[in-house]
């Protein structure tokens, strides 16, 4: 069976899988790491963003075999090790930006790589279309756009905290 | 010294308890449930809308590696069929038509996604490869889909032995009054409309996880369920004959439900059944192909409707022919949507005296349909509200003022409607004024002639609408044909320390019940809101529940653990009493503490709850040790949420895309608890509406396939297809719950859709229409600009 050695959250693994074996599927059902989810079969939703290498990818359409010497972020690896949460994980929760909380680990890794993206900040318009490739049936979409520009505010150094930006 | 607490309770937006598990990524839905030694299933489904079974080999599939068995519906002889949990009655008082709905198919299969045989095997790619194998050899036969089709003479029979598909004909009202109104009208208004079928989608995939202990002859079911009380319920009694005490149903963190996880599936049947037969934890995930045609689906009227009005406007009559489909099968809660929770609520917010309104339910070879956020009164307020703009424009009236003549006034509640409601409380004039106030509806014309510089059409719409939610009184429903009761089970565990466990029946996927009802603990008991943990959605924790739909959980739900702790005060004050030698009668309690009257004796809650624990010094010859308390609250009546919302569009004459630029809705949704959730669920709510009036639509092709079978194909919002939704609250009390609250998880689906049609509708007013069917997409108004069809 082949195998691929990959570093996920900051820890090194190698794992037996198939040739047809997808991240997404690695993470959850080899690695455990069920946060990220499966919402879609036709890479549509995004419920299962992670980063490779610090880029968003859809871990449903990608394959485990491509990953030989990556380094996988996900939503488990986003928070700091004393569990102090990334900006954006707050803002999600200051703004109310969450509902069912499944679409939510593909969002926040979504809009974090979006953020990271843009240091000359987005407009309101910019992040909607930004979020093309993640649905929420939830929510409507609103205070998702509300909290990732408080977040960018923060992640970006123009504000110190995201409860400042949301002053 | 006392430190100052943030306000928690009552009215105080509190950020969620549940976001952290779920912003870590530590939430635990029933995919990410793994039993030891588990196996998978795969559901082997129909492709064809209506078939007989030729044959089915599994011989092939059953040598695949990794496979455990392959079972048809001949391995599962003994089970019983998915049962339907209403009968309605047709007019002539005999009951519904009620086929049976097998577990896995049986002969023929009614529609594409019909499940036929389950492979189980140790991975889930072994389990779908093999089902790759089966053979099934099937004689494909003539299917109809369409509402209208399927009751025409000569259509495909979905059961043999049910003719013209009809499942019932039923009607509501006063015939002969509402002919009567018809007769001495000044104007008469006909309005035709299709509501288009809508499929749910909640984000997270249908899953069910079945686990068995030989050694207890347990059976534990962890489902993706809106009600696992009702699940257990209904599987364990009719499909599998489990006694209560030996099934346990999970349903943990949900994905979102919006009504297609009330009902009970298959599936759920088939990795119980399977995990006791094979002694193995059996897994089953939906893929999203698999929901598209296995979720039940929502809407789909076809509907006749006509007003009668006098010289002034004032509606005197309304007449009503709708069609309903139910798919192949009768869904848990189906025969109830186009009845009891659509007719019943024709009245809306207008004081028309006749009413009349029949129903037709129909068979198809569909995905069966059933209640889809909102149920059944996004229909009736679509209808009232294109219909009372449609008849604003013929007859020549504004169309603020004809809603305005119409209101039920506010000094009328409790008001009696003719379709048997009887709305408890509401101000109609106040939510209108607040919305047409917050939208700047006065100054729209300047917006419009400034879009049309632009080469845009905008157009302004409005929806007054109300609805009946908070479900419901067991014995009227009891009597309209629910199999079942809708109370509601609330227990307050107070420990000795004074911390609080709250077990309710209501179940959270989404809406921050961990938040909402640990407020109301916080609020009436004075325990911070970290010291109150709720527990739902688990059979074996939890002692009884009707789950969570029809905006019910905090009418019905939280007016449960209001009593449970009026319950626990009484007590509490008994106990207060001893320790303080004094009269029960002149101990007062507020807020956690206990106190003689006038003195300045007290004990707070936690002493209380030592002491019941710890009965040292305790009226023990009395009253019981311990401190908990649980009630069942079943309501007197609907509650009856209403308000105004009113969209705003624009429209690219070049290729016809409208837009949605921006909308306010002025809800009246009782007292609010948490306004940041209330307004959150609104927007979720709206976002669904506008969804389905520009977006979304099911599609099936003539022979009967599912075209809009994923999410390349089924058009759902995304973040740039919506503006931002103004979300206000304009509150009058429910006047029959301890909390005086009405509910607010559906208003926001059932207000907006004719809001924006009828914002779509006035942009085009120079184009000569009355009317746009849903979903208004860019090619349907690109015809009526163009004047052709593409």
């Amino acid at each position: 069976m082949p195998q691929v050695t990959l570093s996920v959250n900051g820890k090194s693994h190698t794992v037996d899988i198939e040739g047809r074996t997808l991240l997404v599927e690695l993470l959850r059902e080899k690695l455990r790491l069920t946060g990220t989810h499966v919402g879609c079969d036709t890479s549509q939703c995004g419920a299962c963003v992670v980063h490779i290498d610090g880029e968003s990818v859809k871990s449903c359409t990608t394959l485990a075999a491509m990953c030989e010497g990556a380094s996988v972020t996900t939503i488990e690896g986003l928070a700091k090790a004393d569990g102090t949460l990334h900006p954006m994980q707050e803002a999600f929760r200051e703004y109310h930006a969450l509902q069912c909380g499944f679409c939510t680990p593909g969002m926040v890794m979504s809009a974090v790589d979006l953020v990271q993206k843009h240091p000359e900040g987005l407009s309101e318009l910019e992040i909607r279309e930004g979020l093309e490739g993640n649905l929420c049936r939830c929510t409507g979409y609103h205070n998702i756009v509300k909290a990732i520009a408080a977040a960018a505010e923060v992640m970006h150094g123009k504000r110190e905290t995201i409860a400042a930006a949301a002053q | 010294m006392n430190a100052i607490l943030p306000f928690e309770g009552i009215g105080a937006s509190v950020k969620r308890k549940e976001d952290l598990r779920f912003l870590s990524g530590r939430g635990q839905y029933v995919d990410d449930i793994n039993r030891p030694g588990q196996v998978y299933a795969w559901i082997l489904r129909s492709q064809y809308a209506h078939a007989r079974i030729v044959s089915i080999d599994t011989t092939a599939a059953a040598a695949m590696p990794g496979v455990i068995a392959v079972f048809t519906s001949a391995d599962m002889a003994g089970i019983g069929g998915i049962p339907c949990g209403w009968q309605i009655h047709n007019k002539d008082g005999t009951p519904m038509a009620e086929p049976k709905h097998p577990v896995l198919a049986e002969g023929k299969l009614r529609h594409v996604g019909d499940p036929v045989a389950v492979v189980i095997a140790e991975t889930r790619s072994q389990a779908r490869d093999a089902g790759e194998a089966i053979a099934l050899e099937v004689e494909a036969l003539p299917a109809v889909t369409g509402t209208t089709e399927a009751l025409a003479a000569g259509a495909p029979r979905v059961h043999d032995d049910i003719a013209g598909n009809l499942c019932y004909d039923w009607h509501i009202g006063d015939k002969s009054m509402t002919d009567a109104a018809f007769a001495r009208a000044e104007h008469r208004v006909a309005f035709e409309t299709t509501n288009n079928r809508l499929i749910a989608n909640a984000m997270e995939p249908r899953s069910a996880v079945g686990d068995y202990d030989t050694t207890t002859g347990e059976h534990t079911l962890f489902t993706t369920s809106q009600n696992p009380h009702v699940i257990r319920l209904l599987m364990g009694a009719f499909v599998l004959n489990i006694p209560e005490s030996k099934l346990r149903v999970v349903a943990p963190d949900v994905g979102g439900g919006f009504g297609s996880k009330i009902y009970h599936y298959a599936e759920e049947a088939i990795v119980t059944w399977a995990a006791a037969k094979l002694g193995r934890p059996v897994k089953w995930t939906a893929d999203r192909t698999e929901s598209f045609m296995s979720d039940a689906h929502g809407r789909d009227h076809v509907t006749r409707a006509e007003l009668a009005l006098d010289k002034e406007g004032t509606f005197l009559g309304l007449r009503v022919h709708t069609q309903a489909n139910m798919g192949a099968y009768l869904s848990t809660f189906a025969p109830c949507v186009p009845t009891y929770l659509y007719a019943t609520l024709l009245a809306g917010v207008y004081s028309t005296p006749a009413i009349y309104a029949e129903v037709k339910a129909v068979f198809t070879h569909t995905v069966p349909v059933d209640a889809y956020r909102g149920a059944g009164r996004p229909e009736a307020t679509y209808l009232l509200e294109r219909l009372v703009d449609v008849a604003a424009k013929q007859c020549g009236f504004d169309r603020i003022e004809l809603r305005r003549r119409n209101f039920i006034a506010t000094d009328a509640f409790p008001y009696q409607t003719p379709v048997a409601l009887e709305y408890d409380s509401g101000d109609y004039f106040s939510t209108l004024n607040q919305a047409l106030e917050t939208s700047g509806w006065a100054g729209f014309e300047a917006r419009r002639a400034e879009a049309a510089k632009r080469g845009k059409l905008r157009g302004i719409g409005i929806s007054t609408y109300l609805e009946a939610c908070g479900i419901a009184p067991s014995a009227v429903v009891g009597s309209l044909g629910a199999r079942a009761g809708l109370y509601e089970v609330g227990t307050i565990r107070v420990h000795p320390t004074g911390s609080i466990t709250v077990l309710t029946g209501a179940h959270s996927h989404g809406q921050g019940h961990e938040t909402t009802f640990a407020q109301l603990v916080c609020d009436k008991l004075g325990v911070p809101v970290a010291q109150v943990d709720i527990v739902h959605g688990d059979t074996g924790k939890v002692p009884f529940g009707m789950g969570t739909y029809g905006s019910r959980s905090l009418a019905v739900g939280g007016s449960a653990m209001e009593k449970a702790m009026d319950k626990i005060i009484a007590k509490g004050k008994r106990i207060a009493a001893h320790l303080m030698e004094a009269a029960v009668e002149d101990i007062e309690f507020d807020r956690g503490t206990f106190r003689v009257a006038g003195t300045d004796k007290t004990k707070v809650l936690a002493e209380i709850s030592l002491a019941a624990y710890v009965p040292h010094n305790y009226p023990i010859d009395e009253i019981e040790p311990g401190l908990e308390e649980t009630a069942f609250y079943d309501p007197k009546n609907f509650t009856y949420p209403g308000g105004c919302h009113i969209a705003e569009v624009e429209i690219e004459k070049e290729t016809g895309k409208v837009s949605l630029i921006n909308f306010t809705a002025v809800d009246d949704v009782g007292r609010v608890i948490n306004p940041m959730i209330v307004e959150g669920q609104v927007q979720g709510g709206v976002a669904q509406g506008v969804g389905q009036a520009l977006m979304e639509n099911c599609v099936y092709d003539a022979a009967g396939q599912l075209i809009s079978a994923s999410m390349m194909d089924y058009a759902m919002p995304r973040a740039d297809d919506l503006a931002p939704v103004s979300v206000a609250t304009h509150v009058t009390l429910c006047t029959h719950n301890p909390l005086g609250v009405k509910g607010c998880g559906e208003v926001g689906a059932i207000g907006s859709p004719p809001a924006v049609i009828n914002a779509v509708v006035d942009a085009l007013r120079d184009y000569g229409v009355t009317h746009v069917e849903m979903p208004a997409t860019a090619p349907k108004i690109w015809s009526i600009i163009h004047g052709s069809t593409l």
